[in-house]
């Protein structure tokens, strides 16, 4: 298997990984955190607006992580820079 | 991915002076939103008849300020102005989405990432304006010493946190719509499209609350502590005025009691409607005491 051959596979492997494993904790977490805002609202319809304030704020929080995953998943399947390395290197041979 | 830096309309010479697509559109939103308040502030109306586009602007700037004295719990007046304008470009850059040929200039990373510069440096220049250059550096080091290195890989990951949450999103979203194209060419779009004005108008309301809790946080430190400082100056006064023997304050805590039967010391002595009751009543008893 030649060196480019095995640079796309695994960045395609790891970039499906990257987004499949980084998704779990931040939707178990915007999961429990919308659970707890919807109980909380239910028990104090006044202070809607705070606490879905702070929910939307504190989801973006918690999805950040799950960007990150995203972003790295994004790179390494488009802009992979090992990818490009190994095919500038392949032409310039 | 979509080729919103790599697609260069002009390039002057061989230099680094180039002209992409994310530059020129965020020349165009600029442009709508500085020409569309100046024709509508043009004439404004106080009295109760106005234009409908002045209400649409009272609407935003009401909105704007009630959410900046929320979260910040101050005056909104000096963060308007900063928080306001990342507000306002990153809605109007999603609104203009819709618009045909147009991509939203927060899909590049160039454009969010030179927004959460703008908050990295607008955090230290709102503390050292409120504060001064001493107790804005105190922040640094505020539980101890050793939390200085955290504080600042604190202060650059958000900032990054920042800047890659917001281009992710409208990244993502434009990418979504080009494969759902490529698929499903009718109705899903649209329907991806609608969504997609929903969740910028999240992205533009969390990157601005964002921006306003990091910048008061960096005022805040301070403020809690002069809060501090009063509440222990008014507790000298208080035991200054009054002090008053043991038995006494055994009978206003009770009386307090009866008020709000779990009252923590705190409570106590901060402004509660009783507080300037007992204020008066203390003489008098200390002359009742005088008499025994």
């Amino acid at each position: 298997m030649t060196d480019q051959a095995l640079i796309g596979m695994v960045s395609i492997i790891m970039g499906g990984l990257t987004i499949a494993i980084g998704s779990i904790g931040p939707a178990l977490g915007e999961a429990r955190a919308l659970a707890e805002a919807l109980g909380a609202i239910a028990r104090q319809p006044d202070e809607a607006g705070t606490i879905t304030r702070t929910l939307f704020v504190g989801m973006a929080m918690v999805e950040s992580t799950a960007i990150y995953c995203f972003v790295i998943a994004i790179i390494l399947i488009f802009t992979n820079p090992f990818w490009d390395f190994v095919t500038t290197a392949g032409a310039g041979n | 991915m979509h080729a919103l830096d790599t697609d260069i309309l002009w390039r002057w010479g061989d230099s680094f002076v180039i002209l992409n697509k994310t530059i020129l559109f965020t020349w165009i939103v600029m442009a709508v939103l500085a020409v569309g308040s100046l024709i509508i502030t043009w004439r404004l109306s106080s009295g109760p008849r106005m234009d409908r586009w002045q209400n649409l602007l009272e609407i935003v700037v009401s909105f704007l300020r009630r959410e900046i004295r929320q979260v910040s719990r101050q005056d909104p007046d000096p963060y308007l102005p900063f928080v306001g304008t990342l507000f306002l470009f990153i809605a109007a850059s999603a609104l203009l989405d819709l618009v045909p040929y147009f991509s939203s200039p927060a899909g590049s990373v160039m454009t969010t990432a030179a927004l959460a510069v703008c908050v990295f440096f607008a955090v230290p220049v709102f503390g050292i304006a409120r504060g001064g250059v001493a107790t804005y550096l105190k922040n640094y080091i505020r539980p101890s010493v050793f939390m200085l290195p955290f504080n600042i890989i604190g202060e650059v990951s958000r900032t990054l946190a920042l800047a890659v949450r917001l281009f992710g999103n409208v990244m993502s979203g434009a990418l979504v719509v080009g494969i759902l194209l490529s698929i499903v060419p009718f109705l899903a779009p649209a329907v991806m499209q609608f969504m997609g004005l929903v969740f910028g108008m999240i992205q533009a309301y969390i990157f601005s609350v964002l921006a306003m809790v990091y910048i008061s946080s960096g005022i805040q430190a301070r403020e809690t502590q002069q809060q501090k400082a009063r509440q222990r100056a008014r507790k000298a006064e208080l035991k200054q005025q009054a002090p008053s023997p043991p038995r006494q304050r055994r009978g206003i805590l009770s009386r307090d009691e009866i008020d709000k039967p779990p009252s923590s010391p705190l409570r106590k002595q901060r402004g509660t409607p009783s507080r300037d009751d007992v204020h008066e009543r203390d003489p008098s008893h200390e002359k009742g005491s005088t008499n025994d």
